[in-house]
Order: C-alpha cells, then structure tokens, then sequence
C-alpha cells in the first residue's frame, strides 16, 4: 500500500465519523484562532480601562469586561494561543523523550529494558495532575517549566506505545534482512521500527494535547502556571472565582473556549484511533 | 497432584498476595525518592528558598544547618525517611510532626473521593445500563454525549459553574468550606463528573459484550423476560470490569481532588500541598505529595488483587 493511500483511507473514515469530524472541525479552528490572534482580536488583551471594568457582555465588548476592563472575548483569543502553543511543545518533548525511552526499552532489551520500565512505573504512580505539580512546585511557575512538568508526566505512555511496537517489529524476518545486509541500528529504527509506530504515536498525541490544555489551564487556576497577566483561561477562571457573585460572566467564557477544545482534541483523537486501527480496517 | 483444589485456590492466593506485595516494595522506594529529589534537584538552594526573598546570608545559614540541607543528598534521604518513621519530621511552617498536619487533611480527602465515587458510582452504572439495554437509541446517544462531556469538562470549570447556580443564583448550596451533608454534594459532584461518565462507558461496553453471549441468547430463547436477563445474568457477568473501573478511578480521585478542593476550599490533602507550596514548605509538599502516591499505588494493588479473587479465569496464567 503507497503512502498516499493509507492517508486517503484514513481521511475516509474519519469524513464517516460524525463525532471525529466535529472534533476536527473544532481543533482546526482553535489552531486558527492560536495562529492569527492579533488578526482577529478586536482590542489589545492586556489593555485595562478601568471606567469600564467588569461590564457585562454588550455589543462593544461581546464577552463583557473583567476587573481591568480588559476585552474577555480578546482574551480568550490569546488564550487559545497560550494554551495551544504551550501543549504543543510539551506534547513534541513528551513523544521525542517517550521515543527514544521506548525504542532503547525495546531495541535493547534486558536490563536496559528492565530499569527503564520500572522507572516509567514509579512515575506513573503519581497521578498526572499530582506529578506536575510537584515539578512546577520544584522548578517555580512560568511557561518552560509547565513544558517540561506536562512533557515529563506525558512520556512514559508514549515510551510504552514505542516499547510495544518495537517487540513486535523486532522478530520480523525484514528485520534480520536489514541487519544481513549491513543496516546500522540506528537505520533499522528510523526506517522500519518507527513508521510502524506512528498511529498509535499520533493517536496518543492528539489525546494528551487535550490533557496538557486541562493540566496548563488547571495549574494555571492554582497560581502554578502561566502568571498573569498573560492570558490563559486558568488564570483567567482563577480571577473570575473571586467576582463570581457580582460578575458570573467571567466565570463562563473562558470555560467554554477550554471545554470545547478540550472535547475537540479528544473526539479528533478517538476518531483517529478509529480510523487508524488496523483490527477495524474490513468493517 | 493429589492436593484438594481449595487448597491449591488458596495456596495460589496466597502466592499471588505475596508476590504483589513484594513487587510493591521497590515501587514505594522509588514513589518516596522521587517525592524527596523533586525538591533537592531544582536548580538553586533549597536553604535559599524556605528563608524567603528578603533574607540574610546568616538566616539562610542557620535554616541549613537547622534541616541538614548542607549534608549529602543520600543522608538527607534516610534522614527524611526516619524522620517520618519516628514522627520526628516536622513541618516548616508550623513546626509540628509532618504526619499530625498530613492525617485530618488525608481523611477529608479520603471522605470526599468516598462520597464522590458513590455518586459516581450510581450516576455511572445508570446510565451505562440505560443506554446498552437502548442501544443505538436517543436514551444511548444522550448517555453517551453525557460521558464526552464529562471526560472534556475541566474540572474547575464544573466547580465554578455549579457555584454559579446553585450557590450564587439559587442560593441552596454553600459555595465551599467545610463543615454539615450540604458543603460535600458540590465538590463531590464535581470530583465525580469525569469517573460517572467512564463508568458509564464501561458499564455500556461490558454490558454489550455480555448481551451477544451465547448464553443470553439461550435465555430469552427460554422466554425469560428482558428485566430478569439483564439483572440476573448480563449485569452480574458484567460487574468484574466495571468495579475495578470503580475501583481505579478512586485512586485517580484521591490524587486528582486538588483542583476540586482548592475550588470548595475544601481542607483536604491536595489543597493543603498547594498551600505548602506557596508557604514554601517543602517537607509538607514531599510528604503530601508522597502520601497520595502511595495511597494511589495501594487503591490500584488492592483493585488488582480484587479481580484475581473474583475472577478464576485469571488464575490458570
């Protein structure tokens, strides 16, 4: 089968799944609205106007205006940027780490094999949020370090989808060929072993974007994540807790934005397992 | 072999017990390690950081010398590790034994995941039955959308919005604290959302899997009504999966209630991390932090050792 048609398939059955199509739908619009925030942001997000503070939604400000007087619509704009940007990289440093834990694992064997998933089990003891919280207590708050806190609790799931595939390509007899032939190790790898793993990697993926978001915006709310005044809609939740009673529309904007995406990369993620199964391939 | 087979269920028991508790072992060593070189691996000096910004070279001297910061990292860690044994370890900040601050507050963690997994519990395995009895219905597709909200719902979102109506706008519900039965339903809810709709997806899927059985089939055959089959057989065969689900998700909610009490104000375990962090107590934030770890790593064992009880398939491996 040629590249392009595993796509095209895949692209297929996704367009047959309703939920996944959603999920699609919305994803892509989040990475949009990420990418040309200071496009279609009607004000400057961090410009206070203290006559207008604590608006209610109107037609000048439709999201109405928080504590500053700041736009909540702009703000949960850039948010979107915050929140996708930071995810995306700690999701990339999650599946370089996760790879190459797992494919050593696999490759290798024996005890390399044995000390590296035990180590992957006593981190996956903590709970996710739990985890991240003691990092980003050790290392401080700020942006790089919910990067290496999210990145750090999120490998070991994609060091065991590695592990798993590497076991099962390993035996194959094209491998043996390769290596008779005079491949390096490190060939085998990138040619056969990790093309083998990339649905699950990129199912996975999709999938703990959605979590990284909630862990960003839920360490955010705690005054352990991105600080203000950068917008992120933790952080902004975490201000509209203490308005709540005077002014409950900043308690609901920021919250939708976050719900939904988090519910579009989850659906897109269970769509893409769907879809790149294998074992659901003749149905 | 001439021995009773319940005496080999019980040898074999027995056998399994013991080994997972020994496989526990190294794995507690390792959670405690962790939770002690999470603070002592940051950049900078811990002694630095207790004594707070405006502190002098002096203070920052004796906080060294007074928790042995200055010693090698190995000896701090045996330190630290008889220091709870023999309840010597103290608090930063309050200065009293770390386990006296840590018990009440694990217990009002352990009581709200309680209530919180009974709700859970029921709202869950409702709706899992509804909707594979209904299969492919409007009851399903409402059940189903109801489990996506609930995995995608941040969960201090949920608290804020049940704040909204039902402390700010209705007024029936305190917003947080702690104290009668009316302080514990928002938070317990709000813990429970995400673990009733994946009890609620297992409970459909095992269910399903169950109602395609031979045997099934062989009873409405039999002319059995529908209720007596899916009380009396489909869901005593599906029950297995769905309680270690139960039984996993309430390791996940003691470890995941933080942002769930920090929402409440609910004094728990979680929130009281959190606030160590901000005082910058780092041995409460070790010993709470491992604390949940190991309750977590024992909920999962003990869920584990459930399922090989109760199921004998398991036994033959």
């Amino acid at each position: 089968m040629s590249k392009k048609s595993a796509w095209t398939i895949t692209f297929k059955r996704i367009s047959k799944n309703k939920g996944a199509l959603i999920g699609m739908f919305v994803v892509v619009t989040i990475v949009t609205v990420a990418l040309t925030a200071p496009l279609i942001a009607p004000y400057d997000p961090y410009k206070q106007d203290l006559l207008s503070s604590l608006e209610g939604p109107s037609l000048k400000h439709p999201f109405g205006t928080d504590i500053f007087g700041r736009d909540v619509l702009s703000r949960v704009i850039y948010g979107a940027r915050t929140s996708v940007s930071i995810s995306f990289l700690a999701v990339i440093v999650a599946i370089f780490l996760g790879m190459t834990a797992g494919t050593v694992a696999g490759y290798f064997g024996g005890v390399v094999d044995e000390i590296l998933m035990r180590f992957l089990d006593i981190l996956m003891a903590f709970p996710d949020i739990l985890l991240a919280i003691a990092i980003v207590a050790a290392l401080g708050p700020g942006k790089s370090n919910l990067i290496i806190a999210i990145a750090i609790y999120s490998f070991p799931q994609f060091a065991r989808v590695m592990r798993a595939s590497v076991l099962t390509v390993k035996n194959n007899e094209y491998i043996e060929a390769a290596r008779a032939v005079g491949e390096s190790n490190m060939a085998i790898i990138i040619r056969y072993v990790v093309p083998n793993a990339m649905a699950p990697i990129i199912v996975q993926a999709t999938l703990r974007m959605a979590t990284a978001i909630l862990t960003i915006s839920g360490l955010s709310f705690l005054g352990l994540g991105v600080k203000p005044p950068e917008a992120e809609w933790g952080t902004d939740l975490a201000m509209a807790r203490v308005y709540l009673e005077i002014a409950p529309h900043l308690g609901i904007f920021p919250g939708v934005a976050l719900f939904l995406t988090v519910m579009g990369f989850n659906l897109f993620g269970d769509g893409l397992n769907d879809a790149l199964n294998p074992r659901l391939k003749d149905r | 072999m001439s021995t009773h087979p319940i005496v080999c269920g019980v040898l074999w028991v027995i056998k399994f017990i013991s080994r997972r508790l020994l496989l526990l072992i190294p794995v507690i060593i390792g959670v405690s390690i962790i939770s002690f070189s999470i603070m002592h691996l940051i950049p900078g000096d811990p002694a630095r950081i207790i004594a707070g910004e405006g502190a002098t070279k002096e203070d920052v001297e004796a906080i060294r010398d007074k928790y042995g910061l200055n010693k090698p990292l190995v000896e701090q860690y045996f330190r630290f590790m008889k220091g709870i044994v023999t309840n010597d370890l103290r608090s930063i900040k309050t200065e009293r034994p770390i386990l006296k601050e840590i018990s009440p507050r694990f217990l009002n963690t352990v009581q709200l995941a309680m209530v919180s997994i009974l709700i859970s519990s029921m709202i869950g395995i409702s709706l899992g039955i509804v909707s594979a009895v209904r299969r492919n219905t409007w009851v399903d597709s409402f059940a189903m959308f109801f489990s996506l909200i609930g995995v995608s719902m941040p969960i201090f979102w949920l608290g804020i919005l049940l704040i909204i109506i039902f402390a700010v706008t209705l007024g029936w519900l305190p917003s947080g604290g702690k104290g009668g039965i009316e302080h514990i339903i928002l938070p317990a809810i709000t813990l429970g959302l995400a673990t009733s709709a994946i009890i609620a997806r297992m409970t459909r899927a095992s269910m399903l899997e169950i109602l395609n059985q031979d045997y099934v089939r062989t009873a409405k055959a039999f002319g059995l009504s529908k209720r007596k089959i899916v009380y009396k057989y489909v869901l005593r065969n599906a029950l297995i999966p769905i309680i270690t689900v139960i039984g996993l998700q309430f390791g996940y909610l003691l470890g995941g209630a933080v942002l769930t009490e920090s929402v409440f104000g609910w004094p728990g375990l979680g929130r009281y991390v959190v606030d160590s962090i901000f005082n910058r107590d780092y041995i409460a934030v070790q010993v709470g932090i491992m604390v949940i770890a190991i309750s977590f790593v024992l909920v999962n064992l003990c869920v584990d050792i459930l399922y090989a009880l109760v199921d004998p398939r398991l036994r033959r491996g």
